[in-house]
């Protein structure tokens, strides 16, 4: 028997979404431009920048000195003054370096301003531990940024919302941080070959469900996910949000869920202790207080330093299990 | 300069310490014994070896995330250092740290870094400390080519030279920041020019040959204790091995022309080779040198490989001092 081929959507990793998001972004609109450390030549030490300086040249995809505080200023002038850049963090942890350009500058110059300016400035950055890469290579330091009013903040969980969020955070006329996560850069996903948006602030309900929410970030998406359908096995038919967008945080769309559900727990890979599971608990108990069936829980990483060794720093992430254990202990507290 | 046999040994065997632990540090690494990523410092080993050949084990020093040559020449202990590469709880670090954070806070080593430019600054803080104690000891700074684009090693030069505080700014030149060849990362060729606009001297000396490291740091660490200030002293040199792992040639960013030209300048062949032809050494006794290394890294090995895991009570252990 023959069939029509039917047209199978495309798969591609999280690291080629977001290369594809950056080459768009740059074929777009000229004044885009590239700038890191080793972007260009090397196509970046993740390797998604690859080919990108061969497609649009030396003025457009440009390696940098190692100079954070600089290659940030870089981003808030030009941005200033009328460029739209991509500025490459390579790590995460590197932010300390340049702290100054994104709290002081970057963050605050249009309201200091009096709104005359606008910095259409893109921030990418890898964060996450997993791989032994130890205490400065594996930090999740979100909610250091989504403290700051000023910054936007984004944090891709599939190669979809990889390449969706990173074209937004471009045509966005804010400075936006893409904060991507290293443990999912191999992982497949159906990626459209056009370009195509999800707006900033808007949440994904990833999973339905009628009565436990949970809203987890980046890599936890997965954990959640994985945990989630083993709860269903016990009875308990988890919602998983992923906020997607973490500064403007969609409330509502967690508000509502909770709402429906009574019942709630944040899953970060950040620590726990003022990590973002800590506004959105607020947020729900003000909120939606009188729907509560249990206080609302959350799972992160202790209060430590990212441990290198294998033996401590499994036992230092959130996973799939420590979240089905708090969910099990929030339903038994309610029951 | 006279340099004594004593002393030419003893530059000898830090470098073959430091390339024999490189060497098999990254075949475990290649082979997935030890987790995470290793930057090896394989054909830099002159640098290290002819600096910490003037320091004591009071004098303090930090290193770069290509740090275990500087913790070998500083009289590192194998059995601590590839435990800990390792990740076990009988490495210098217990296993908290790995590659990029061993240290010897016994040797005066203040930790490999993981930020690049981390380290002058908390050498100049060292070197502070000395000058307050009145101690005579002095702290050295190891940083790239790279690093000297931070403004952390700027900020840490001006209060050095300001305060005239015993710090040797050493200058590692391999000519690359990861992949990036000095040309595209700074206009100047010579790092040490920096030296003037903090009011320093600045020196230039041949990193692949470790008498004249030896000598050049000698001066500077003198100066130092001395009483007169920092230096800014910047080693040409090389590393034969990729950024991270152990592969030489056949690199994009690089040619194996230029690979081949610079191990030509091998520096311990070349410390064998003036041992040999000054008539201080037989090229038996110098095989004999390598061969003990060879054992001593081998047992490390086995204890490291050997040794236990961290048990997880310690995950929240050492965050805070609780004494
Ligand atoms: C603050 C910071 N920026 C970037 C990096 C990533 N990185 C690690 S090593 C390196 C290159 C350093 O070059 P150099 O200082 O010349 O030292 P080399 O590796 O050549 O020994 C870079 C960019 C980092 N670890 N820390
Ligand atoms: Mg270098």
């Amino acid at each position: 028997m023959t069939q029509a081929p039917t047209s199978e959507p495309r798969k591609l990793p999280y690291i080629l979404a977001i290369t594809e998001g950056l080459r768009q972004s740059l074929a777009a609109d000229e004044n885009v431009f590239l700038a890191g450390e080793d972007v260009a030549g090397a196509g970046s030490v993740f390797g998604y920048t690859r080919g990108l300086l061969a497609e649009f040249g030396a003025k457009r995809v440009i390696d940098t000195p190692i100079s954070e505080e600089g290659i940030m200023g870089l981003g808030v002038g030009a941005s200033a003054c009328g460029l739209r850049p991509i500025i490459d963090l390579m790590f995460m942890d590197f932010i300390g370096e340049c702290m100054d350009e994104v709290l002081n500058q970057m963050a605050k110059m249009r309201y200091m301003f009096g709104g005359k300016a606008t910095l259409p400035v893109t921030v990418t950055t890898m964060s996450g531990a997993g791989m032994n890469l130890a205490a400065q290579h594996s930090q999740s330091l979100e909610a250091w940024l989504c403290h700051v009013p000023g910054l936007k903040v984004v944090m891709p969980s599939t190669p979809y919302d990889a390449k969706g969020l990173l074209i937004s955070a471009v045509r966005d006329n804010n400075p936006v941080f893409v904060v991507f996560h290293k443990g999912l850069l191999g992982m497949p996903g159906e990626v459209p070959e056009e370009p195509y948006a999800i707006p900033l602030g808007k949440a994904n309900i990833v999973r339905p469900g009628s009565n436990f929410t949970i809203i987890a970030t980046s890599k936890m998406v997965h954990e959640a996910t994985k945990a989630a359908a083993e709860l269903a096995e016990d009875g308990i038919d988890v919602e998983v949000i992923d906020p997607r967008t973490v500064q403007p945080l969609d409330s509502e769309t967690i508000i509502n869920s909770v709402k429906k559900t009574h019942r709630a727990l944040i899953v970060h890979e950040a620590v726990r202790f003022g990590g973002l599971g800590a506004e959105i608990a607020a947020q729900i108990q003000e909120e939606a207080f009188d729907f509560l069936d249990a206080p609302v829980g959350r799972v992160g990483a202790p209060f430590s330093p990212v441990p290198f060794t294998p033996a401590l720093e499994k036992a230092y992430l959130p996973n799939a299990d420590k979240i089905k254990a708090e969910v099990k202990r929030i339903v038994g507290r309610a029951g | 300069m006279d340099i004594s046999k004593e002393t030419l040994f003893d530059l000898h065997h830090r470098m073959v310490r430091i390339r024999i632990f490189e060497e098999e540090a990254g075949k475990l690494m290649e082979s997935a014994k030890i987790p995470g990523a290793l930057h090896l410092y394989v054909g830099e080993e002159a640098v290290a070896a002819g600096v910490m050949c003037n320091l004591s084990d009071q004098d303090q020093i930090t290193s770069t995330h290509r740090g275990h040559g500087h913790l070998v020449a500083k009289g590192g202990d194998f059995k601590k250092m590839y435990a800990e590469l390792y990740g076990r709880s009988t490495g210098y670090c217990g296993g908290k740290g790995g590659s990029m954070h061993i240290s010897d806070m016994d040797l005066g080593m203040l930790g490999a870094n993981g930020i690049v430019a981390g380290g002058p600054p908390i050498a100049m803080g060292a070197a502070f400390a000395n000058k307050y104690k009145g101690n005579g000891n002095v702290a050295v700074a190891f940083f790239g080519d790279g690093a000297s684009n931070e403004g952390a090693f700027h900020e840490a030069a001006n209060m050095a030279a300001t305060w005239k505080l015993p710090l040797v700014l050493c200058c590692e030149n391999n000519g690359y920041g990861e992949f990036t060849p000095q040309a595209n990362h700074q206009a100047i060729k010579d790092v040490a020019d920096r030296a003037v606009g903090y009011g320093m001297p600045g020196v230039v000396c041949d990193g692949m040959d470790a008498v004249a490291v030896y000598e050049a740091a000698h001066e500077a660490v003198a100066r130092a204790r001395r009483g007169e200030g920092p230096t800014l002293l910047e080693c040409k040199t090389y590393r034969f091995f990729d950024h991270v792992g152990i592969r030489g040639i056949g690199l994009s960013y690089r040619s194996d022309d230029e690979v081949m030209e610079w191990k030509k300048r091998d520096a311990i062949q070349a410390i064998e080779k003036r041992m040999i032809e000054v008539g201080v050494a037989t090229a038996e006794e110098l095989a004999a040198v390598h061969d003990r290394v060879k054992i001593e890294a081998a047992e490390a090995i086995a204890f490291g490989e050997a040794s236990p895991w961290p048990d997880e009570s310690t995950l929240l252990k050492d965050v805070y001092n609780n004494d």
